[in-house]
């Protein structure tokens, strides 16, 4: 069951051709892994699943991408969209200023009104998807600075969590952590796939054997071959991807 | 032996600096001793300047200053974000620029010709039109009471508003474009519209840099001179109402100076300038003590 169809999608920024008619089926609640080397279009693929690139006036994309069938790039309400379809990024982004409880809520009190306790339910919840609650719940109340990067990037996946959406997007979520750091946001990408969809960006191999069921590899803006993690990591089809895996070039 | 050369003239002219602030304190204390010592606490507790009778006390001028520059930065304050958020945030490049450009310049006219601007334009129109439409529709309300003369406290901050505009604005631009773009994405990503990212993300970000930029302007504020001096009407009292004239500490210092004919009068019209390098010291320490506790949240 696909729950993200993409028909065909270019981007291109000015005049650099970042992504190339790419076709894809993302899984629902599944992890779908994209590899490839750095610049072939890997985070300018999921960054247009929530349309961030709207936000780049240069930036043209042209193609479709579904997401239960509606058309993304056709919807007006952009910001319901992001409700639906969550990101976290490469960097720990939470927000300074805001307490570890505000930014949890962040996203909840930009959806309007909303009574105290449900909020505070939902932050809760939220913190504790994200595997999170026992390293924060004596300082909910002070600043996210004072926690370490694996548990900053985990609370920007709780941030993201709260909105509820049904689609995750990670952006090389792992890059900025330790190997310890990592093993903690991997388990909990595992456990978060039976509830939600989630597409990550990864430039390690390793972590895309070991955390997705899918997996697509990229080369120069272009899709070069796409399947099963295990079938594309044992057998791949194409001689590219080979010599990727392989660690031939890359 | 270069290197030698280049170090002692480098610390040469950062100790230039240093004995030059300390030798101004020291001036100030020393010149205006005499009457600091003849007034005692009554020099700020009191409200009569009468040279002849040789009573000086300077309550008034305190007040000046503070109210007006207050009032400025609450003027300027919105407006200089405002511009800030437009230039960094909503502008088209082109704009930008120009309108950046524009702003830069405001902050490079001479004071005295906002002043005889003040005089010639904001004065009338305050005492023709504002003022009395402000005395008839806020009947009774103290902040708005009196005769409407144009000059006072409203036109001085109005034309210190404009002049701390400048700065506000241009540091303010620069303290938001260095918002991470990271920063901006979380805010786009959980589905926050434009505005809502300016605000849960942008702004509140850079809320320590705002402060530095408010305390800036402030600091500016209390210092300006000539432009003050040519419309707050020089009266040293104090009124709860903001149309009435007042004074303050730097533009008493401009009118006084030069008719100060007895040696005690000198003395405490250096006293004044004394309180005044102390107010600008105590406030921008203070601002320094905000703009740490803002960049550094304890954990």
């Amino acid at each position: 069951m696909s729950h993200i169809r993409i028909e065909n999608l270019s981007v291109q920024f000015g005049d650099h051709q970042a992504l190339r008619d790419v076709s894809i089926d993302v899984k629902r609640h599944a992890v779908t892994a994209i590899i490839g080397p750095s610049g072939c279009g890997k985070s300018t693929l999921i960054r247009s699943i929530n349309r961030m690139h709207d936000t780049i006036p240069t930036s043209a994309v042209s193609g479709k991408i579904f997401l239960d069938g509606e058309d993304v790039l056709k919807m007006s309400d952009v910001t319901a969209l992001r409700r639906r379809v969550g990101m976290v990024f490469q960097r720990p982004n939470p927000f300074p200023t805001m307490s570890i409880y505000d930014n949890v809520a962040a996203g909840l009190r930009l959806n309007g009104k909303q009574n105290r306790r449900e909020m505070e339910e939902r932050v809760v919840k939220s913190i504790t998807q994200a595997a999170l609650w026992n390293e924060v719940k004596d300082r909910l109340h002070k600043s996210p600075m004072s926690l370490s990067g694996g548990q900053q990037q985990r609370l920007c996946i709780a941030r993201a969590l709260a909105v509820q959406p049904e689609v995750l997007l990670l952006d090389e979520p792992c890059s900025a952590l330790d190997p310890i750091a990592t093993a903690r946001v991997e388990e909990l990408i595992d456990e978060l796939k039976s509830r939600f969809t989630i597409v990550m960006v990864t430039h390690n191999m390793q972590q895309a054997a070991r955390t997705s069921q899918y997996t697509a590899f990229m080369y120069m803006g272009q899709l070069i071959e796409y399947g099963n993690t295990t079938e594309l990591f044992t057998k791949p089809k194409v001689q590219q991807t080979e010599d990727y895996i392989t660690g031939r070039f890359g | 032996m270069g290197d030698r050369i280049f170090k002692q003239a480098v610390t040469g002219v950062a100790l230039l600096i240093v004995t030059i602030t300390i030798a101004l304190g020291v001036m100030l204390v020393w010149q205006s001793w005499p009457a600091l010592k003849s007034m005692g606490f009554k020099f700020i507790t009191t409200s009569h300047w009468n040279p002849v009778l040789e009573e000086y006390g300077i309550l008034p001028l305190i007040f000046g200053t503070i109210v007006s520059s207050f009032l400025a930065l609450c003027i300027a304050g919105p407006i200089g974000l405002g511009i800030a958020i437009f230039l960094s945030e909503l502008a088209p490049r082109w704009l930008g620029g120009i309108v950046g450009f524009l702003v830069e310049l405001l902050a490079a006219i001479p004071s005295v010709i906002f002043g005889l601007w003040g005089i010639l334009y904001l004065v009338p129109v305050l005492r023709t039109q504002v003022e009395p439409w402000l005395i008839e529709h806020a009947a009774g309300f103290p902040l708005f009471e009196g005769p409407p003369y144009g000059v006072g406290m409203l036109a001085a901050s109005l034309i210190l508003a404009i002049m701390v505009i400048p700065i506000l604005s241009s540091v303010c631009r620069d303290v938001l474009r260095a918002v991470p773009r990271e920063q901006r994405e979380a805010a786009y990503a959980l589905g926050a519209t434009r505005w809502e990212v300016i605000r849960i993300s942008v702004v509140s970000y850079a809320k320590s840099g705002i402060f530095g930029a408010l305390f800036l302007g402030l600091g500016r504020a209390l210092g300006e001179t000539m432009a003050v001096t040519m419309v707050i009407g020089n009266s040293p009292i104090i009124s709860k109402s903001i149309l009435a004239p007042a004074q303050t500490m730097a533009s008493m210092i401009a009118n006084e100076f030069a008719e100060a004919s007895s040696d005690m009068y000198v003395s405490a019209v250096i006293a004044v300038a004394l309180m005044l390098f102390v107010l600008t010291l105590i406030i921008n320490g203070f601002a320094r003590f905000l703009v740490h506790k803002t960049a550094h949240p304890t954990g």
